[in-house]
This record gives structure tokens, sequence and C-alpha cells, in this order.
């Protein structure tokens, strides 16, 4: 059921340093800087997101996500979903306007997988960057690297699969698109608030709180082809890719950030309504639900999280 | 890169490889053609890499302080996608906190 949750709306990027980090994101991935505050921490976005930001970048001594938030219809929604958050036992913290520049009072809550989310309801809308709303051209000039166009989604590793599926289904209203089970165990589940084949995703892990990629969407096969020769010309840390995933069907390159944050982008896929079963792989298949034309699995793309 | 070359010595596997000055410590482990060392990120930040010093010069960039502790640092552990080997080195590619 619509909880009102309308869509991922941004992550906050632990970097290890600040430059090499605006070099990748902004020159090498693509997205556009928007602003930097006073705590040194630098905005970006896609250039067809509307809102003025969805990635920011924080320096520190270790990488990985501070969080991922996800925006919602209305400061009414906001506040029911904060009273739901607590009757479910998440620790939730009220983040203030501003904390953020150019964002609204958030809703700040942990998770059973260790992982720290946010719900809010405003951001400045700058719309599409480049770009009119009147009349706009198909796209803007000068655009950088990879030239994504958004922030997608992160998939994210932790123990209590369950539980973090009892969170967003139950409490946030999202809808279960496709998992991989081993027996009666759910050891992956791809989750969705809109049409889109996933809008989340989690992988059982021993260790809670991590991160596998934070993803960015491009709209063709042939993007994915030369997002990975911009990954050789740049000497970026290569993973995999360009291949499919049987997963979702989503066709994908994997990179790592200069703090060996692992990064994806990815065209096409699955798309989902309400009314969808959700799709199952099973264990046995793994292989080929990972990487749909190798069929084997691969230590790296495994065990590679920060 | 310059012509300098060290010798290193894995004292887990018993194998030896050359790193050439300005190589990291993985590059060179994983030119050897042996896999000595595991490969992940490349970026000093999943930790797979992890590897302690027993004995000679090295230089090392950012490493996350989630995989390798000051403690450890201390002890010569590192992350060898981010150490630069400035003499021979000895080291041990596999021990208790990486096995
Ligand atoms: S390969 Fe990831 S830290 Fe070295
Ligand atoms: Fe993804």
């Amino acid at each position: 059921m619509n909880k009102g949750v309308m869509r991922p709306g941004h992550v906050q990027i632990r970097v290890m340093d600040m430059a090499a980090a605006v070099h990748h994101y902004r020159d090498v991935v693509g997205l556009v800087e928007t602003h930097r505050d006073a705590a040194g921490r630098v905005y970006l976005k896609g250039w067809t997101e509307s809102d003025k930001f969805s990635v920011v970048l924080r320096e520190t001594d270790q990488p990985g996500l501070d969080f991922n938030g996800f925006k919602v219809v209305s400061n009414e929604v906001l506040d029911s979903l904060a009273g739901e958050l607590k009757a479910f036992g998440c620790k939730v913290e009220e983040i203030p306007a501003g904390e953020l520049d150019d964002c609204g009072r958030r809703v700040r809550f942990d998770s059973p997988t260790g992982h720290i989310f946010e719900l809010y309801a405003e951001k400045t809308r700058t719309g599409k960057w480049g770009l009119p709303s009147v009349n706009p051209e198909a796209w803007p000039r000068g655009l950088a690297g990879m030239k994504v166009n958004r922030f997608d989604h992160c998939l994210f590793y932790g123990g209590d699969l369950d539980g973090t599926f009892d969170l967003f289904t139950s409490v946030l209203g999202f809808h279960l698109t496709e998992q991989v089970v081993d027996g009666d165990l759910r050891i992956a589940q791809f989750l969705t608030c809109s049409m889109k084949e996933h809008d989340i995703a989690f992988i059982r892990h021993a260790e809670d709180g991590k991160l596998h990629h934070v993803s960015f969407e491009l709209e063709t096969w042939e993007d994915m082809l030369r997002a990975a020769d911009i990954i050789t010309m740049e000497d970026v840390p290569h993973d995999i890719g360009p291949t499919r995933h049987g997963l979702t069907h989503g066709q994908v390159v994997y990179f790592f950030d200069p703090s060996g944050n692992r990064n994806e982008v990815f065209c096409g896929g699955d798309y989902f309504y309400p009314d969808h079963e959700p799709v199952t792989w099973t264990a046995d298949k793994l292989g080929k639900a990972i990487f749909y034309h190798s069929r084997e699995l691969n230590d790296r793309f495994l065990s590679a999280l920060t | 890169m310059s012509d300098i070359e060290h010798l290193v010595t894995d004292h887990f596997s018993g194998h030896a490889f050359p790193c050439r000055g300005g190589e990291t410590l993985l590059n060179a482990a994983a030119r050897s053609g042996r896999q000595i060392i595991r490969v992940g990120c490349r970026a000093g930040g999943c930790g797979l890499c992890k590897v302690q010093v027993l004995g000679g010069r090295y230089d090392t960039g950012k490493m996350s302080r989630a995989q390798v502790s000051e403690a450890e640092e201390v002890r010569g552990f590192v992350l060898a996608c981010r150490t630069l080997p400035a003499g021979a080195l000895e080291i041990l590619s596999q021990n208790e906190t990486n096995a």
C-alpha cells in the first residue's frame, strides 16, 4: 500500500579525499556540482533531477554511506511516518531544516540491517540542470564524463533482512519486486516505492551497515560502453561490465570511487505495478542471477564493500 | 615509474616478487601471476588487500580507518593497494586479521 514515500532523494557518501572525490563524481561520473556548505560538504545532482542536489560528499577517514534519504509527498506524511517508525521500534531523530543547505527538516531512523535512512518532504527545487521547464531542448550542452541522468538507488549488505523487509514494506509501503531465496531464507531483496524495478536492495551478509553500491541511471546500452571507455581513459578501478544482471535484467557497469565506494551505472531493466508478483531466483542459480552471461560468481563483486 | 625494483617476500605463501618504483604493492603482487593478495577496490576502502609488513621501508596513501586502526598501522598492517615499497619488503599476506 502506498504510504506517501515518493522516491530515493539523496545519499551522503563518505570520502577520504574531497578533491579526488569531486573529480570522480563531477568530471568522471558526470554529476553536476550545485553547492558547497560551511562544513565543507559538496552537493551534486544528475542533470535530469528536479531538486537541487541528490549526492552529498563528506570528507572523513573512512568510506561508506552516512545515510540514504527518501522524499515523501508532504509534511503531514512525514509526521505520521515518524510516529509509525517509532512504533515499529526504530531509533528516530529529527534533523532540523538547514542541516543540509536547501533541505527541509528530516526524519532520520536506523534499521534492522544497521543502515541509516531519512525521510523529508521539502528541498529547494531548481529544475533540470541546463534546461528551461518551458520548451526544453533534448539535453543540455556542457555535461561531463558519463553524463549520468540521476542518482537512482543503493544496494546494501546486512544481517537482518527480514526485519528491514518489514520496515520497508509495512511501515514505508514498499513492494517486493524480486528476491533470491535459499530454501526458506531470503538472501536478496529488491524493493520499490514506484514503477521502477527497484528503489533499494539488500543482500544478506554477516556484517551490518555495509554499502555495496550507489547507482546512477543512463539511457542506453551504448552509454554502458561509453562509460566503460571513460573508466579506462581515466584509469578508474574497474569492477565488472558492461554486462547484464539476471536479477532485474538491468544492464550495468561497476567501478570504484577514489575511496573504494562501489558505483554502478545502469540502463534498462524491468518495471513494476503493484499487482505484479515478485520474481524469484533460487540460490543454485545465483551465478546467472547476478551475471547473466558468465553465470559465474565473482569474489570481488560479492565481498568488496565499504 | 622508475627503473628501480624492490623485492617483496611473502612469508605466508613463500613467494617473492618484484615491485617497480612507484608501483603499489597490490599491483606488483597481481602482476606476479599468483593470487598472493586479494584484489578489491584498489582505492584503500574495502580492506580485501590488507597485509602486514614485517620489515622494510614503505609509504602509504589514505587507508580506511575502518580497515586499519591506528594500533594496527603501528604494527605494520597496511592496505596493499595504498602501499608503495621504498626498498626490499618482507610481508605476511595472510594472518589472523584477514585469513
Ligand atoms: S583493494 Fe580495497 S582496500 Fe585495497
Ligand atoms: Fe544497482
